[in-house]
């Protein structure tokens, strides 16, 4: 071939040239790669991206610690499980019948609007559409009335004694204090205007709905006095501005955190866990020592899960050891815990969860299943197969039940397709299902008001629709029980109520550890992560 | 030419017909409901009853469809179903990200691909041609994710140059921009210079086999002449091609890479929407990308006539 030696020079200098150039750019980048956080803002990784800004309409983890961020809530409940005075102390009437609360002073909206009790009376109505344990309040409300500037008086029709514990509730749905123009937004449109009273300020031109949201610290909040303890007590802010950051890779964010780019992760998968242990600028620990509980719910209308003796076998040939060690792991961050009401609460009780954490029983689910005279109806079983923390227990569990003698139809299907075919009442060859899995923070499962699995009114219950008299007494007898030691009792006898009748199957407990630069301290333990009392250094 | 452009573009409306109805009726028939999703884990039947007619879910589908095609054509792309946010403002802050991403990657791919393609054909069964050959079969064969993580392991961890993640608007600082966009951009170009210099290399190996340059070597003409300006611009037909599709591949949205290095961009935009079943987004987004290849084929075809004289509409 004819070459032409010109050709060849011009190529080797030019080649050198983009060499060159190419490491004049490099040296440049460098020189202008930041990198590093800003010092005035804690940029956080939160366990997902938050798209829905309306905390009543939704009971959205990420969008409930949004609500903390940017509302605040008339009380609150401490490390204790006790209500506090937050927003407003209170005084309760001889009967149990009158609720006063007085709003406390200085109460600012970020508009610069005082707080008064027409806000406050507003915000708690559009709750009390929303909330399971509102509508129980609202259910015996004879009037819920502003009756000057700062007192909000609610009047009831007949005694509810866990009154106070369910306007503190923390989680999911809190009643966050909107002001009165927003708060008359229906219930089920989503607000548009997103003021509060809280700790911090939305930055509404910063957000982009699942990638990034700004808050700034709100100059004219006063914080109370007390110490902070869980949601309530003193919301100090120490830093400027917080940006939540949504990293869809879980490997990225490890990335930037052990750099030093981001400041906090709420939730590390708990195999790069070791990555950051390894890091000696970060820190993993656990914050929220309740944690989640993880469970199973089964279709109460169609075989095979419509007979209880047949639930009873699938309950006996579950092990909470092999769902939490696949699922989780490191023995560290999960416990074994046959309460329904979680275990660490008030009314934890682990009755009748002997075969759940023991191992389970697949012998005993065989002779029971015999017994039951179960015709091979398959299992549907409804594996979401794009959340991590729910991908193990399908497979465990089928594992489990096929030993048992179980025919087990296993679905994989995204955690969208699941939500929606759970709302099916079909049979599950047309579209329904017969078993699914779920997680729930402890405190949302912690008391018969609050957990969504005991509501037994058939059609109106949640996903499986148990139609159950018994439950609903026993649900009526808790509301009723004027004492810590008689709401116990009757805690104790839903609790074995649950399990015989297998209401719902209690997985047991994990703890998400959370990661954070050693530059960030003050840091809460609370199940909602808050930001309040946190400081940067540099 | 006037012509060609017009009619073409006027062909457009059909196809984006087709597509808005095919759009609209495939994502009604896939499961998912935006009502549970917005409502979260703990709503009853009831209330997600009364969102759903909040949201307009409860309409018959024709009904759904003739509102939707009504806003649409006074350019209103709706709000999303679950943010509450116009679908025109989320397009428009995601899109210049990929844009931008997109553009960069396509530049350092033909600056790297072109000339590597060009010495591998000119160089024949040589080493460089073996290496350049090595190259492509790589970059085709490595997933783009593990490309992500190597470079960010050497540049971001190791060496400390560039960022892990993120992205800059270049108005932040063109060095902000640039030090976060070029591992990106070098991860997509893997694939791109790999596809783009296996095609220079091919096409240009058939016209360097034509008469007309063994004639022009033959006549002494200079073998950059002979290269670049005789059989390149012969051969470039198809490699605008493939830099062309590449091009709306790139825009159509790179998930794994917009994961990766934390970009948010419209691929992300689309994969989020599609897992939250938010309707209107998905619409649009899907309206938009075919938008984008019928409009950069038309850029191609009209490039052909510049290249190549013999080609006339």
């Amino acid at each position: 071939m004819f070459i032409d030696k010109t050709f060849h020079r011009r190529w080797h200098n030019a080649r050198t040239s983009v060499f060159a150039a190419a490491l004049a750019a490099a040296t440049a980048l460098g020189a202008a790669a930041p990198a590093h956080a800003d010092p005035d803002t804690i940029t956080a990784v939160m366990h997902s991206g938050l798209r829905v800004l309306d905390p009543i309409i939704t009971t959205a983890h990420i969008t409930r610690n949004h609500g903390y961020m940017i509302y605040d809530v008339l009380i609150a409940e401490d490390e204790n499980f006790e209500p506090q005075p937050q927003m407003a102390d209170w005084e309760v009437s001889d009967d149990n019948l009158v609720y006063t609360f007085t709003l406390r002073d200085g109460l600012k909206f970020h508009d610069g609007a005082p707080v008064t009790a027409e806000d406050a009376v507003a915000s708690l109505k559009r709750w009390g559409e929303r909330d399971s344990g509102g509508q129980l309040i609202f259910d015996v409300t004879e009037s819920l009335e502003a009756t000057d500037e700062k007192t909000i008086t609610w009047k009831l029709k007949e005694p509810f004694p866990p009154f106070l514990e369910t306007v503190a509730k923390q989680s999911a749905v809190p009643p966050f204090i909107m002001p009165k123009r927003v708060a008359e937004t229906p219930s089920s449109e989503p607000i548009k205007e997103y003021i509060g009273s809280g700790p911090f300020v939305f930055v509404e031109e910063e957000y982009q709905p699942g990638v990034s949201v700004t808050y700034e610290k709100f100059a004219d909040y006063v914080p109370r006095e007390e110490e902070a303890s869980w949601m309530a007590g003193g919301k100090v802010v120490n830093v400027e501005r917080v940006k939540w950051v949504t990293m869809p890779d879980a490997q990225t964010a490890i990335n930037a955190l052990v750099a030093g780019e981001i400041d906090y992760i709420e939730q590390p998968q708990f195999d790069l866990l070791p990555i950051l242990q390894g890091s000696p600028d970060v820190t993993v620990e656990v914050r929220d020592t309740l944690g989640y509980q993880t469970m199973g719910r089964m279709n109460f209308k169609h075989p095979p899960f419509d007979n209880v003796k047949i639930r009873q076998a699938a309950l006996m040939a579950m092990s909470q050891e092999d769902v939490l060690g696949t699922l989780v792991g490191n023995p560290e961050y999960y416990s074994v815990c046959g309460a329904i009401f979680g275990c660490g609460t008030p009314l934890g009780d682990e009755t009748g969860a002997e075969t759940l954490t023991s191992g389970g029983d697949i012998e005993g689910a065989k002779a029971l299943l015999e017994e039951a005279g179960y015709d091979g109806t398959p299992v549907v079983l409804m594996q979401p197969t794009d959340v991590t923390t729910l991908t193990a227990q399908p497979v465990v569990t089928a594992q489990a039940l096929r030993e048992a003698g179980f025919k087990v139809d296993m679905q994989p299907m995204d955690w969208q397709t699941l939500v929606t075919r759970r709302a099916s009442m079909s049979p599950p060859a047309e579209g329904g299902w017969n078993l699914f899995f779920t997680n729930w923070m402890v405190p949302e499962i912690s008391s018969p008001i609050v957990n969504p699995m005991l509501n037994g009114r058939g059609d109106e219950a949640w996903f499986g629709w148990p139609d159950d008299p018994k439950l609903e007494e026993l649900r009526a007898e808790f509301i009723a029980a004027d004492s810590v030691e008689a709401q116990k009792e009757v805690a104790k006898r839903l609790q074995a109520y649950t399990l015989e009748n297998v209401i719902y199957v209690p997985l047991g407990q994990y703890v998400p550890p959370q990661a954070r630069r050693n530059t960030i301290t003050g840091m809460l333990p609370s199940p909602v992560p808050v930001f309040w009392n946190v400081d940067k250094t540099e | 030419m006037l012509g060609y452009i017009i009619r073409r573009i006027l062909a457009v409306i059909p196809v984006m017909a087709i597509v808005a109805v095919f759009v609209f009726l495939l994502l009604r028939l896939t499961p998912g409901d935006p009502a549970a999703i917005l409502a979260g884990d703990m709503a009853t039947p009831e209330q997600l009853a009364r969102i759903r007619e909040s949201l307009g879910l409860t309409d018959p589908i024709h009904i759904q469809f003739i509102n939707w095609v009504g806003r649409l054509l006074q350019g209103d792309l709706g709000t999303s179903l679950i943010s509450n946010t116009p679908v025109m403002s989320m397009i428009g802050s995601r899109i210049w990200p990929t844009l931008q991403v997109g553009t960069l990657t396509i530049i350092i791919s033909v600056l790297i691909a072109v000339p590597m393609g060009v010495i591998a054909a000119w160089r024949h069964r040589s080493w460089i041609d073996y290496a350049v050959m090595s190259f492509s079969v790589l970059g085709f064969s490595v997933p783009v994710f593990v490309i992500g993580y190597i470079l960010i392991k050497i540049f971001s961890i190791e060496l400390r140059w560039l960022p892990v993640q993120g992205y800059a608007s270049p108005s932040d600082g063109i060095g902000a921009f640039f030090s976060r966009a070029l591992l990106p951009c070098l991860t997509l170009a893997t694939i791109y210079v790999a596809l783009i210099a296996r095609m220079t290399r091919a096409s240009l190996l058939e016209v360097l086999g034509e008469d007309y340059v063994r004639t022009a070597r033959a006549k002494g003409v200079k073998e950059k002449y002979v290269l670049f300006r005789h059989a390149l611009r012969n051969a470039a037909v198809p490699i605008m091609t493939i830099i062309g599709t590449g091009f709306a591949l790139l825009i159509s949205g790179v998930v794994v890479t917009e994961s990766v290095f934390n970009i948010p961009g419209i691929g992300r935009l689309t994969v989020d929407a599609i897992l939250a079943r938010d309707y209107p987004v998905i619409q649009a987004m899907i309206l938009l990308t075919s938008a984008i290849y019928v409009f950069v084929n038309l850029l191609i075809d009209i490039s052909y006539t510049f290249i190549d004289p013999r080609i006339r509409y």
